[in-house]
């Protein structure tokens, strides 16, 4: 190397991938920077907010009692919405509740939490900076450009979230196809606890998260979600590009579609609008991952495309915790050997494939192609769902007819074929 | 719930405005002749783009909120685009 290095470790992004890098090798004694282009860690980090929370609580054994969280969700609404009407599936469990498995988190929030941690551990915190490229030495990645100042460190971790930048100007990754990408729109409104905990029957800890899929995003492949805060609601919805495209449609006559929809309209009334964000979801799954470690560098979180959409749940920061966790040992290790080469750094690899990320990546890898061709799910089968139960439900004095009947009317009535039914039915239960 | 205008509904935010160097610029040609202004028109949550009285996209590059969805949909070279300078930008207070 020609110029001695300033840290052992660059860690570009303060986001959840980030930050807990920073945490893990700044605790085992490496020196590491942890660079963050906003003003202060979190600042330009938005999720829907459902944080699984089994990989962090590995990092932090008492996560649940330390961190800024909302609530612990035990309550899954899973609503199919129609014009005019919707079904949906409640889902609460006592062990949910006792597990905290998923709590609601707001990123701001929990980033600046996170970001401390790595700080107290020994890691040098530098926001407001934006990483604009690698420093290349020979094959080897030896340390970043910010404006006019060069830092050099013997690994560079690539944080820096769903639009990778920083390894696709580097020719490291290439662009995403559309459908393997979705926007993600979100209003944070404001509602008075008492008035949470009243109308979506919790208690001040406890919580629900909604997912909604169908009429509310006008049929674009993809879904809504509604999940509560302590003293906020999270809104949002997320839209795939291809389909966006497709169907020429406006991004903010959707949103504003779904929150004029009548269930959330009921759920969100009364609040105020206090934030109104947007960010990119990778869509892609196992598929979207490619090559993850290259000499002096590894990519880790949302930048190695590691998000998960089964349909029911959206998870990335789980993932994203779970690489930091692969990475950070394996890079702590190349660094104790003095082998920072591809070869070095290949433990990452190794460690991601056998982890939970590698392994639910690969269980869920036909997830993708799934969600894109069952296009009755953002439509025709809500339709067919309320149709079959309209005819148990709308008693109006006419002979009534068995449920098997009802059911065979409705799909006639419906663009839906039994066939498809089938194998999408199938295919689902394959893929998810 | 109706939401206020976009514009309105921004106000809620925080921005730190870079008035140096702005981090969108169109090319005009390409952006019509390439489809891009319409789908990026179309796609932007933050209605950064507008059709201007010219025939020109309009470029509010204030109310961005970086996401980089006009970047995907954009065709090469019909639209320049990188994060804010450090600093700079969107600094969501919730997300
Ligand atoms: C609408 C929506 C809903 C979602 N819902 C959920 C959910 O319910 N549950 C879930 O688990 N996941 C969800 N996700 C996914 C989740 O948000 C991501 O997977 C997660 O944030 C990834 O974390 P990360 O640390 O890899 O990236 P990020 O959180 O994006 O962090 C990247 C960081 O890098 C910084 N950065 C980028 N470039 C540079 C640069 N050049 N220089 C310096 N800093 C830079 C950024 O400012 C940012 O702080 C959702 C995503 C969206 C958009
Ligand atoms: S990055 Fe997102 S918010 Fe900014 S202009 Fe592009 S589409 Fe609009």
């Amino acid at each position: 190397m020609a110029e001695e290095p300033d840290f052992d470790v660059i860690v570009i992004g303060a986001g959840v991938a980030g930050t807990v890098a920073a945490y893990q090798l700044a605790s085992k004694g490496h020196s590491v920077v942890l660079i963050e282009r906003g003003e202060a860690p979190g600042s330009k980090n938005l999720s829907g907010g459902i944080l699984y929370t089994h990989s962090i609580k590995t990092v932090f054994p008492d996560f649940l009692e330390t961190a800024p969280y909302e609530r612990k969700i035990d309550k899954n609404r899973i609503v199919f919405t129609n014009p005019g009407s919707w079904v949906g599936v409640d889902y609460q469990d006592a062990r949910l509740a006792q597990l905290g498995s998923a709590v609601s988190v707001l990123r701001a929030k929990l980033d600046a939490w996170l970001a401390e941690q790595a700080e107290g551990a020994g890691a040098m915190v530098m926001p407001g900076v934006r990483v604009d490229s690698l420093i290349k030495e020979g094959e080897q990645i030896t340390g970043v450009v910010a404006g006019e100042d060069e830092l050099r460190a013997r690994v560079v971790i690539a944080a820096d979230g769903v639009n990778s930048f920083i390894a696709r100007d580097a020719g490291l990754r290439t662009k995403p196809r559309h459908e393997q990408q979705a926007v993600g729109v979100k209003a944070v409104i404001k509602l008075d606890p008492a008035v949470i905990e009243d109308r979506f029957n919790v208690d001040s800890e406890h919580g629900v998260a909604y997912a909604l899929v169908g009429d509310c995003s006008l049929g674009v492949g993809g879904g809504g979600f509604l999940y509560t805060n302590k003293d906020t609601l999270s809104v949002g919805l997320v839209l795939r590009l291809d389909d966006l495209e497709k169907k020429k449609l406006r991004t903010v006559d959707i949103f504003d579609h779904y929150l004029e929809y009548p269930l959330v309209d009921s759920l969100v009334k009364g609040g105020e609008l206090v934030e109104y964000g947007c960010h990119l979801v990778n869509e892609g799954g196992e598929a979207m991952m490619g090559q993850l470690v290259f000499p002096g560098l590894v990519i880790v979180g949302d930048a190695a495309g590691l998000t998960l959409n089964t349909g029911l749940t959206v998870r990335g920061m789980d993932l994203a915790i779970g690489s930091a966790i692969a990475a950070s040992s394996a890079v702590s290790a190349a660094l104790e050997k003095g082998d920072t080469s591809a070869a070095g750094l290949s433990g990452y690899t190794a460690n991601l494939a056998s982890s939970f990320v590698g392994q639910d990546m690969h269980t869920y890898n036909k997830a993708p192609a799934f969600l894109e061709s069952a296009v009755g799910m953002y439509g025709d089968y809500g339709q067919l769902l309320a149709d079959v139960l309209h005819g148990a439900f709308s008693l109006d004095g006419t002979p009534r007819q068995h449920m098997s009947k009802v059911a065979r009317q409705a799909l006639k009535k419906s663009p839906v074929k039994l066939m498809q039914l089938a194998k999408d039915g199938l295919k689902g239960l394959k893929a998810l | 719930m109706k939401l206020a205008p976009v514009a309105q509904r921004l106000g809620g935010n925080r921005f730190i405005l870079d008035e140096e160097e702005p981090h969108i610029v169109v090319n005009q040609e390409l952006a019509k002749s390439t489809g891009t202004a319409e789908r990026i028109i179309a796609a932007c949550p933050a209605q950064v783009y507008s059709l201007g009285a010219d025939g020109n996209v309009a470029v509010e590059y204030a109310a961005c909120l970086e996401c980089g969805t006009c970047f995907e949909l954009a065709d090469p070279g019909a639209l320049s685009w990188h994060y804010p300078r450090g600093g700079f930008g969107v600094q969501f207070r919730e997300g």
